[in-house]
């Protein structure tokens, strides 16, 4: 009987093992990114909260110019251990458009806590319009949006290649990348050495900065995960003591009958 | 069985003007079930714990999630980012589409591996193949509502196929989307149409409990129950078995819910949808991929029939041709314990399906596995004349032809003979 339930069981493992690995192996010839190690992965896995802070000023001060982050409220900050005084003091070196008043007249303001992040162009044709045709994309949700999440934002940032490969095609305005789809991006490379100066001493390298943006992207796509795996946890340990008392109330039950 | 007699006074007065108390008593309570009912037994009451567990999450889920095109995908971050505990709720119900289809896929290959589908059970199959149907259409709307790259482009490739029907095609296609592409009207019919079916689903399961109740479980030797010691009462014996199976599956659902809540799911659906950009690879959700596979192995036109209409023909035939299995297997043996060729047609009919799953997943030009020359299209080809020569050649001739192993006399006799081998 308890074979049963273990083949069962493994049986699920295999068919959601096998469908959701063969449903993610689409793709063109651009290699994997390579596997990074980042600090909220594994089952107990938590954000660090420098390295986001870290990674918002590099999108203050670089990713801004040219992409949006429309779910992001300057309150969702504390997430990254901003407190309330901060928060505001962010709110406030934004410009928010606002209104109409009782003029009927659009105003600005500056932001304040409940405000979201404003984008950087007013609408989709001007984003267009000011990146040779392409629009850059709103990172709220970029490290769940491509296959390789993290991986692969990582890899895209720190992958370009100065001079394309031989007899490989480039066209005007566009940067060579190892693992962006067909190899032609159109962002140029936004990082490099000392881009952001940061204060609390972490090096300020390319790879650097490239790591820190991608850790607060993650925070940006799934800001809930620390609140999900440590409940999660107890969840699941729940669950085993219920189910293993579960086993032993079947046993007594059973123990008379011939199956 | 009488009427059981209620000595609660409330209870009685009830029973004695409405006698639901009574139904329930015999259909929960006493129900004789066959006493060696295996693991595999368990699937039934999952699938229908998670059509519940859907139907809660959803009604909440809908409480904050706007049917526009303009705002689908934004209440849905709504939901995951500023409602109480809307994470949970809604990677509850994504993952639950999947772990509906994981019970109710091992709950139809039980089936067809003890035959759960022959005499006197015909009706109770057919009505479960209902829900199947059911809850194809009900999963593949859902996938709309967040109106994501994938929701967005999936809709519109699923939509489309109704038009490689001659004549009434196109017009049908356009009445589906209430336009002229897959657009708001699209969305706004696909929810409330999400919202209606799980009540037709819940509705044919109660059709479904009451033809099993009527004509009884199978069990793993495919020997009716004969005598009262074959049975024993579905209160506490298989209750207490249910619950043990429930408690081992949510520690399955929850590790995907709060450990790999988007394994399942594809990147792009993250993407708002974009009507002029196509994703370059457009793929189902995995519980579709073998359907889908059919439907893009047929890549050739038989007397003038197009590949397109074929192809529909031949996705909608994989699902249909399980309403005539009872009349194509000719065995007279249910259980494929004691019949030992068809046993092995089983598990490579159980291969073909994942095969297929393999291929719909990748691109037609691909090679399977990596072998070089195996063309995906080619092993989906091979495994789609597979998948209906087995309903179709295979159930009908091993039927016939198979010496099947001496069936026990009852559940009680197999079930001592067990015992004492082991």
């Amino acid at each position: 009987m308890r074979k049963f339930a273990l083949t069962a069981i493994a049986a699920a493992f295999a068919v959601t093992a096998f469908t959701g690995g063969v449903a993610k192996a689409a793709g063109g010839d651009q290699p994997a990114p390579a596997a990074q190690d980042w600090s909220w992965q594994g089952l107990f896995g938590t954000y660090d909260r420098a390295q986001l802070q870290r990674g918002f000023q590099v999108y203050k001060n670089i990713c801004a110019g040219c992409h949006s982050l429309r779910f992001i409220a300057f309150r969702n900050l504390e997430g990254i251990g901003f407190n309330e005084d901060q928060i505001k003091a962010i709110a406030a070196e934004y410009d928010i458009e606002d209104g109409p008043n009782d003029d009927g007249d659009m105003f600005t303001r500056p932001g304040v806590a409940s405000d979201y992040f404003p984008s950087p162009f007013p609408n989709e044709k001007a984003a267009a319009a000011s990146n040779g045709g392409a629009i850059p994309p709103d990172l709220s949700l970029m490290n769940k949006a491509r296959v390789g999440g993290p991986d692969y934002v990582f890899g895209l940032l720190t992958g370009y290649e100065e001079e394309a490969p031989e007899g490989f095609d480039l066209a005007d305005g566009k940067y060579y990348n190892h693992y962006f789809p067909g190899h032609q991006i159109s962002m140029a490379p936004p990082l490099y050495d000392e881009a952001v100066e940061y204060t609390d001493g972490t090096p300020m390298t390319l790879e650097q900065h490239a790591r820190d943006i991608t850790a607060f992207l993650n925070w940006t796509a799934q800001p809930e995960l620390e609140a999900r795996k440590a409940l999660g946890m107890k969840v699941i340990l729940f669950l085993l003591v219920l189910t293993a008392m579960m086993y032993a109330v079947k046993r007594k039950i059973w123990r008379d009958i011939e199956h | 069985m009488s009427a059981p007699q209620w000595n609660n006074k409330v209870v009685k007065w009830v029973d004695d003007r409405l006698p639901v108390i009574s139904m329930l008593h015999h259909s929960a309570y006493e129900y004789p079930t066959p006493k060696n009912l295996s693991y595999m037994w368990n699937f039934g009451s999952l699938a229908g714990f998670v059509l519940v567990t859907m139907i809660l999450t959803g009604i909440f889920l809908v409480m904050n999630y706007t049917p526009h095109t303009d705002m689908a995908f934004e209440s849905v971050e709504r939901i995951m980012r500023d409602v109480n505990y809307g994470w949970l709720i809604r990677y509850i119900h994504m993952n639950g589409a999947s772990m509906f289809f994981i019970c109710v896929f091992i709950h139809i290959f039980r089936g067809l591996y003890y035959g759960s589908y022959k005499a006197p059970r015909e009706m109770l199959w057919w009505i479960g193949i209902l829900i199947l149907l059911a809850m194809m259409a009900t999963a593949f709307m859902g996938y709309v509502l967040p109106w994501g790259q994938m929701s967005f482009w999936g809709a519109t490739v699923i939509t489309n196929l109704f038009s490689a029907f001659p004549i009434i095609g196109d017009p049908l296609v356009t009445w589906l989307w209430g336009g002229f592409s897959v657009d708001n009207p699209t969305l706004n019919r696909f929810f409330s149409l999400h919202y209606l079916m799980p009540f037709v689903i819940l509705g044919l399961v109660v059709l479904h409990v009451w033809a099993l109740h009527s004509v009884r479980s199978n069990n793993p030797t495919g020997v009716e129950i004969k005598t009262p010691a074959d049975a024993i009462p579905f209160h506490p014996y298989y209750t207490i078995k249910d619950l043990y199976g429930m408690g081992v599956f949510l520690i399955f659902f929850s590790a995907f819910v709060f450990f790999a809540p988007d394994f399942l799911g594809h990147p792009d659906n993250y993407i708002p949808a974009n009507p002029l950009v196509t994703p370059p690879h457009i793929v189902p959700e995995w519980y579709f991929l073998p359907f889908y596979a059919i439907l893009r192995s047929i890549d050739f036109t038989i007397f003038g029939i197009p590949a397109k209409l074929l192809g529909v023909l031949a996705m909608f035939a994989s699902i249909v041709i399980l309403f005539v299995i009872p009349w194509l297997d000719t065995s007279k043996v249910r259980s494929s314990k004691f019949r030992p060729v068809y046993k092995w047609f089983f598990w490579l009919f159980v291969i073909d399906t994942f095969i297929l799953g393999y291929c719909g997943a990748k691109a037609p030009d691909d090679y399977f596995l990596g072998i070089p020359g195996l063309k995906v299209i080619v092993m989906g080809q091979l495994s789609t004349l597979y998948y209906f020569a087995h309903f179709l050649v295979v159930m009908p001739l091993v039927g016939k032809l198979e010496r099947t192993k001496p069936l026990p006399a009852s559940i009680s006799e197999s079930v001592l003979k067990e015992g004492a081998n082991a």
